[in-house]
């Protein structure tokens, strides 16, 4: 799976090792980039550390308060980071019609976690709103890759293969 | 002499296997010593028959499906590669009923060509409509335009021809193309599949705009939640690039035009035009008021060809066969053909394109075989969560954009997601709130607090709670979000509760039914709620 930078990773390096101002400079230090800058920010890292705000204002010239708006607006960016495998469960209403809210607490039980958390073993369940399978549903994104007609076995096999378990297909 | 075998790398068939399924053939073909070229193609949308095997045997394609990874050497042994029977021999792809039966236009190449084999795309008839376009005067391929008849395919329906002529008739140092393929609609995958399986047909779209508009900048605004379609249509672009298709001079036309992606942060919201232009400016996802109207404002306040991803990707079909061919498909004001997306609980689910006008029965049961659980059908969202709920008394109305609106209902981005009887619509229409406060820009203040309340009071329906009097309070919550909200997010969420209530009242009673598998569901659902 090619990387796409969509801050599903695992976290990498430690916030404090990121050069912010090297980051902002490639993208031109330009304010229409802010979200790009984020995303590369939480590829590297693993989410958008709050320490690292000020270097991004100063290096676009913004306000702090602009670039923390945009932070807490989109969904995707953290705060904090997740666990070792990121699963997006598709809660919208094609896989709704196929008995997704069901299984969706039934995955939230078995892994003793509410959607949002993470689970002991590093695994962090997340609530979506459509991932374009709709007719291949319940859909969930596990890291990367797209999963349909997800049943808990099926989930349990892709997570098993993105953190390197085995092959779970 | 090799044998070509069609693998989809579509995310869909993905999502089912594919990439073991290629695995295995490969290895297969290699044990045995077979020599095969194998292709990733874009899906056929027979969602139900993924990963779908094809094999070129005399000229013909012939397809194998559903096929596991566990079914290759089956096949092999069986000789597929020469066409062999098999169980899961469907014989020749273009005859299955499902295929046979559109009329694919915009999506004449998806699923039947490498998406990145640029000689293939012009083999199939790819760059021709751009070929048109840079010999010709601006003002006459947005004419060409206009006559087709072409609507915005991304749910508001505005003729594209007259966007682009305000683009063009207006005076700017810098004018942009932005392509919305921030596809957040439950429901629909149209815009996916296009992306990954002919990304040359949407660049090919949005040259022709630029061309015709005077735009010299292109951006493709993807969510990201694609991350397959973002990794095909940006190595399409390099190779746009290379062929010199894009850059300084646009296929010897001596204009210049550009693309570059942006990627969405998971903000459904951004699906919105006004709010698409603020996230590609790097800001918050806030609607704007209107107007200004892009077209004469957007993007870093230039004039801004606004378009869906299959409103741009149907224009080249049009520059090359043009305005009366694409005309002569549809009914009334609405011309040319759709691509629906079947989806949900439907026994065959998948993209359908066909001229306007198919009856919703069409669909869903000719085309799609009723529900996949087997169970009655109760209900179809049309156009995503936005959108109405129809029930099995509304199924012969005509798939366009007038009837549908005639109907209190609406085609949006043509998705049309199917529920059995098990569904609780006192729950459906509670997610329409919910999924309006989860989504809500913040920016107004009906759609803001109007989502909020909205599902409290639609929660104490449910819960009972002086039923008759609640529901005067949603029917009014209704009226004030679409008077008053900015766009269609507040606008619109009334729709599905709407529709809800005055198709499936008994749902909205809790003491009228005693159906004890939805009252099960609904304490389920409550309890989630809290």
């Amino acid at each position: 799976m090619p990387d796409h930078g969509l801050g599903n990773e695992a976290p990498g390096e430690p916030a404090a090792a990121l050069d912010v101002a090297a980051i902002c400079r490639r993208h031109g230090d330009d304010p229409a980039n802010l979200i790009e800058i984020l995303h590369e920010v939480q590829r590297q890292t693993g989410h958008v550390p709050e320490a690292l705000l000020p270097a991004i204002a100063t290096a676009l010239n913004l306000s702090r308060a602009e670039v923390h708006g945009v932070v807490s607006f989109y969904h995707d960016f953290r705060r904090a980071p997740a666990g070792r495998v990121v699963v997006k469960l598709c809660r919208a209403e094609a896989c709704q019609s196929v008995g997704a809210l069901a299984l969706i607490d039934a995955i939230c039980r078995e892994r003793g976690v509410a959607l949002g958390e993470t689970s002991a073993d590093g695994v962090t369940i997340e609530p979506v709103y459509c991932l374009g399978n709709c007719a291949l549903g319940p859909a969930a994104l596990v890291n990367d890759r797209l999963v349909g007609r997800l049943t808990p076995e099926r989930l349990e096999a892709a997570v098993a293969e993105a953190d390197g378990r085995g092959p779970g297909r | 002499m090799s044998t070509t075998v069609y693998v989809p790398r579509d995310a869909a068939a993905l999502s089912v296997g594919a990439e073991a399924v290629a695995d295995a053939i490969r290895a297969e073909a290699a044990a045995r010593g077979a020599d095969i070229r194998l292709v990733r193609n874009g899906s056929r949308g027979m969602f139900w028959l993924e990963p779908l095997v094809e094999v070129v045997v005399g000229g013909r394609r012939l397809a194998y499906g559903p096929v596991a990874a566990t079914d290759v050497a089956g096949l092999f042994e069986a000789g597929f590669l020469t066409g062999g029977t098999h169980a899961l021999a469907l014989g020749p792809t273009e005859e299955i009923a499902y295929l046979r039966h559109q009329e694919r236009l915009t999506f004449a190449r998806v699923g039947v060509i490498d998406p990145l084999d640029l000689a293939d795309y012009e083999a199939q008839g790819g760059l021709a409509g751009l070929r048109r376009a840079a010999a010709m005067a601006a003002a006459d391929i947005v004419a060409v335009v206009t006559e087709s008849g072409l609507r915005g395919r991304g749910g508001a329906g505005f003729p594209a021809g007259i966007k682009w002529e305000t683009v063009r008739k207006a005076e700017a140092d810098r004018k942009y193309v932005c392509c919305n393929a921030d596809e957040g609609d439950s429901g629909t995958f149209a815009d996916r599949m296009l992306m990954e399986g002919d990304p040359f047909t949407l660049l090919e779209g949005m040259a022709i705009a630029g061309l015709a508009s005077g735009a010299t900048r292109g951006y493709v605004y993807i969510r990201s939640e694609y991350p397959h379609a973002i990794a095909t249509l940006g190595r399409a672009i390099v190779l746009w690039r290379e062929a010199g298709l894009l850059g300084d001079d646009v296929i010897g036309s001596g204009r210049a035009f550009d693309i570059d992606i942006r990627v969405g942060a998971g903000a459904y919201i951004c699906g919105e035009e006004s709010s698409m232009l603020e996230s590609l400016e790097g800001k918050r996802g806030q609607v704007r008021a209107k107007p200004p109207i892009p077209a004469i404002a957007g993007l870093f306040g230039r004039p801004t060809v606004v378009n869906n991803v299959l409103t741009l990707a149907t224009v080249p079909w049009i520059l090359a066969n043009g305005a009366e061919a694409y005309k002569a498909f549809g009914m009334g004001r609405s011309r040319g053909t759709q691509p629906f997306q079947l989806a949900g609980n439907v026994k065959r689910g998948g993209l359908v394109e066909k001229a306007f006008g198919v009856t919703i029965r069409d669909l869903i049961e000719g085309f799609g075989g009723g529900t996949a659980s087997g169970q009655p059908f109760r209900a179809a969202q049309l156009g995503g969560p936005l959108g109405a709920y129809v029930d099995a008394d509304m199924l012969d109305l005509a798939m366009d954009y007038e009837t549908l609106a005639a109907n209190q209902a609406m085609l949006g981005h043509g998705g049309i997601t199917v529920f059995d009887d098990t569904v609780d619509m006192g729950r459906m229409a509670r997610f329409a709130f919910e999924f309006c406060e989860i989504e809500s820009c913040g920016k107004c203040t009906p759609c803001r607090v109007g989502a909020v309340r909205g599902r409290e009071t639609v929660e104490k329906i449910l819960a009972g709670i002086e039923i008759e009097r609640n529901l005067a309070v949603v029917e009014d919550l209704c009226e004030l979000m679409v008077d008053g909200s900015l766009c269609a997010m507040g606008g619109l969420t009334p729709m599905p509760v709407r529709s809800a209530i005055r198709l499936f009242p008994e749902d909205f009673h809790p003491d009228s039914h005693s159906d004890s598998h939805r009252d099960s569901g609904r304490a389920a659902g409550a309890a989630a709620a809290e």
